[in-house]
C-alpha cells in the first residue's frame, strides 16, 4: 500500500490539521515508510480471533445518576483561549 | 544525602536529621545549577515545592507523617497538578496552569506527603522514544550529554540519574518508563493496566497508558508504587481491587524462580555487548537459586506493527480535544471555525503528533477501519495469548529493555521507523497489558544497559522481590552519572 499525495492531503484535512503542500510531501514519505512497517500485519491471518480492545476484559461501571462533582466553571474557563459571560467563543457559524 | 535511598532519607527525616525543606531546598539547589545542561525539567516553582515541605515538616513533627512524607520527587510533566503550568511537552499546552489535580498527583500530595521539585520534559504528548519530540528541546543524558536518555519520560530518567531528584514518575504507552530507565541506568515500573488510576494523566492511548515509578532501586519503586496505586471511580478502566503492600515481599528468597527466555527476545536484533550484559545478568540469577527454560512468544515480532495501529488510532480520538476551544493553544488568525481548527493545531502540534494523529485518522476511517484497526486488535489477542501460554512455564519472564544502549541525539530523530524500532522489546507488555521493569544490569562503553523483567498480571510485588534480590546481590543501580 502507498499513500498518494491526495490522501495524505485528505487525511489532514480528516484530522482537521492544515498541511502546506512541502509539509504534504514529506509526510507522504513518512506515512509510506510507516505503513510498510505495519504491513507485515496484513499477511496474519486471524480469522476466528475475537479482537481485543482492553487489556483486562472488564465490562464498564455503571454509578448512579447524580451530581458528584462541584461547579468549578469559572476555574475552567479561565484556561479557555477566549470566554464572554460564562460561554465559550468561537468564530461565528451560523450566519 | 543525594545518593541516598527513600527509605534513608525517610529515617533521616523522621529522625530530624535534615527537614524536608532542608532536604527540598537541596535538591532544587542541584536543579538550579544543573538543569540548564540537562533540560530535564520544564518547570520549577520553589515556592510552591517549599510550600510543601513546610507542611510535610509540620505533619512529621505532629508524627502524622507517613513513610515517604517531606521526600522531594520529580513528575513527569504528563500529570495535571493543580496550578502548576502542565505541558505534556508541547506548544499547545505551553501556557496550561491545569486547574485540578491528577489522582497520582492528589494522592502524593495530600496523602502521602511527598514534595514535588517541578515537572519534567518529555516527548511531546509521550510520543517519542529519545524526547527529541518535546517542543522544549531535548533532554540531555547524563551518562553522556551528546545522547538521547531514552523517551518519552526521559525528563524524568535524566532529573533522577543526575540526581536532580530523589526519584520520579513516569508512563509508560510503549515503553515509555522502561526504556529511559534503561538507558540512565535506573530501576523503572510499568504496573499492570488498571492499577493506577489514570485520571488527570494526559491521554495519549488510554488501552495502554499506565502510570508507574522511576527511582535508582527496586525498593524506592515498592515504597513510591504504594503511594500510586488504588481503585479510582474518575478512571473508568480502574481496577477496584484489594490493596497490596508492594514491599512486603522485597526479600523473599529466589531459590526456585523459574526464568523464562523467550527465544525471540535472544535472537537477532539486539547489539551484542547489550545481550552480553543480559546474559550476565540472567546467570547471576541462576546463582541465586533461580533456573531458567525457554519460551516463546511467537508473535512478539508484530507488536510493533499493532501497535503502531492501536496507539495512533486513540490518539487521533484522545487528541481531538485540543481545538482551541476549551484550553491550550489558539491560532492568533483565523477567517472561520474551521480554519481556526486547522491552523490551531497545525501549529500548536509537533511534526511527530501530527504524523500519529493521521495515521489514527488513516486506520480508523471509512473502508480502512477492518482492515488496519480490527486486525490490529486481533493480533493483540495474540500477543497477549502468547504470554498467557509463556507463563504456564515460568514465572518471570527475561530479556533486554532496548536493543541498543542510548543513542546520540538527531541519530534517529529523521527516521520514524528507526526509532520506533527502538521499542521493540517493550511494546507487547503494553499491548497484553502486563506488568515490566526495567533494572540497571550493566554497561557497555559506559553507557548503562536495562534487564527486563516481565511479570504476570498483577505479579508487581514479584517483579519488585525479583529485582531487589538482584540488587543486592550486584552494585550496578548504585553506580552514578558524573554531571557536575
Amino acid at each position: 500500500m502507498s499513500l498518494t499525495l491526495e490522501q495524505v492531503k485528505r487525511i489532514a484535512h480528516l484530522a482537521r490539521i492544515e498541511i502546506s503542500d512541502a509539509e504534504a510531501l514529506t509526510t507522504q514519505g513518512h506515512l509510506n515508510g510507516i505503513f510498510q512497517l505495519i504491513e507485515e500485519m496484513q499477511a496474519v491471518d486471524t480469522s476466528g480471533v475475537e479482537p481485543m480492545a482492553h487489556a483486562q476484559d472488564v465490562s464498564q461501571r455503571l454509578r448512579a445518576d447524580a451530581v458528584t462533582e462541584g461547579d468549578r466553571r469559572a476555574a475552567y474557563q479561565a484556561v479557555a483561549p477566549e470566554t464572554e459571560a460564562g460561554l465559550y467563543l468561537v468564530p461565528k457559524v451560523i450566519e | 544525602m543525594i545518593n541516598a535511598s527513600l527509605k534513608q532519607l525517610s529515617q533521616a527525616l523522621a529522625a530530624k536529621q535534615i527537614s524536608s525543606v532542608e532536604l527540598s531546598t537541596l535538591f532544587l539547589d542541584r536543579i538550579e545549577r544543573l538543569n540548564p545542561t540537562l533540560n530535564a525539567f520544564v518547570t520549577v516553582d520553589r515556592e510552591k515545592s517549599l510550600k510543601m515541605a513546610i507542611a510535610a515538616d509540620v505533619r512529621i513533627a505532629a508524627g502524622t507523617a507517613g513513610p515517604l512524607t517531606g521526600i522531594p520527587i520529580a513528575q513527569k510533566d504528563i500529570f495535571c497538578a493543580e496550578g502548576w503550568t502542565t505541558t505534556c511537552g508541547s506548544k499547545m499546552l505551553a501556557n496550561f496552569v491545569s486547574p485540578y489535580d491528577a489522582t497520582v498527583i492528589h494522592k502524593m500530595h495530600a496523602e502521602a506527603g511527598l514534595v514535588s521539585l517541578g515537572k519534567t520534559n518529555m516527548d511531546e504528548f509521550a510520543m517519542g522514544s529519545s524526547n527529541e519530540t518535546s517542543f522544549f528541546g531535548p533532554v540531555r543524558n547524563p551518562w553522556d550529554s551528546s545522547r538521547v536518555p531514552g523517551g518519552s519520560s526521559g525528563g524524568s530518567a535524566a532529573a533522577v540519574a543526575a540526581r536532580l531528584a530523589p526519584a520520579a514518575t513516569g508512563t509508560d504507552t510503549g515503553g515509555s518508563i522502561r526504556q529511559p530507565a534503561a538507558l540512565c541506568n535506573l530501576t523503572g515500573l510499568k504496573p499492570t493496566y488498571g492499577v493506577v488510576s489514570r485520571y488527570g494523566m494526559i491521554a495519549f492511548a488510554s488501552s495502554l497508558d499506565q502510570a508507574g515509578p522511576m527511582a535508582a532501586s527496586a525498593e524506592d519503586c515498592a515504597l513510591l508504587l504504594n503511594t500510586m496505586v488504588g481503585f479510582d471511580e474518575r478512571d473508568s478502566t480502574s481496577l477496584d481491587r484489594p490493596v497490596e503492600d508492594y514491599t512486603r515481599d522485597l526479600e523473599k528468597p529466589l531459590n526456585g524462580l523459574r526464568i523464562g527466555l523467550p527465544k525471540e527476545f535472544f535472537g537477532e536484533g539486539c547489539d551484542a555487548e547489550v545481550m552480553a550484559a543480559v546474559r550476565a545478568a540472567i546467570a547471576e540469577y541462576e546463582k541465586l537459586g533461580a533456573t531458567t527454560v525457554e519460551v516463546s512468544l511467537p508473535n512478539s515480532h508484530l507488536s510493533v506493527p499493532a501497535y503502531y495501529v492501536i496507539a495512533p488510532a486513540e490518539a487521533s480520538s484522545n487528541l481531538s480535544r485540543f481545538d482551541g476551544v476549551r484550553y491550550g493553544y489558539r491560532a492568533p488568525e483565523y477567517d472561520n471555525l474551521e480554519q481556526m481548527y486547522e491552523k490551531t493545531r497545525a501549529q500548536g502540534f509537533g511534526a511527530e503528533v501530527k504524523r500519529r494523529i493521521m495515521i489514527g485518522a488513516y486506520v480508523l476511517s471509512h473502508g480502512y477501519y477492518d482492515a488496519y484497526y480490527l486486525q490490529a486488535q486481533r493480533i493483540r489477542r495474540l500477543i497477549a495469548d502468547d504470554f498467557v501460554e509463556a507463563f504456564k512455564h515460568c514465572d518471570v519472564i527475561m530479556g533486554p529493555t532496548s536493543p541498543s544502549t542510548a543513542f546520540k541525539l538527531g541519530e534517529k530523530a529523521a527516521d520514524p521507523v528507526q526509532m520506533y524500532l527502538s521499542d521493540i522489546y517493550t511494546i507487547a507488555v503494553n499491548l497484553a497489558g502486563l506488568p515490566g521493569m526495567s533494572v540497571p544490569c550493566g554497561f557497555v562503553d559506559g553507557l548503562p544497559v536495562g534487564l527486563q523483567l516481565i511479570g504476570n498480571y498483577f505479579a508487581e510485588g514479584q517483579l519488585l522481590n525479583v529485582a531487589h534480590r538482584y540488587q543486592q546481590a550486584t552494585d550496578w543501580h548504585q553506580r552514578w552519572a558524573v554531571v557536575e
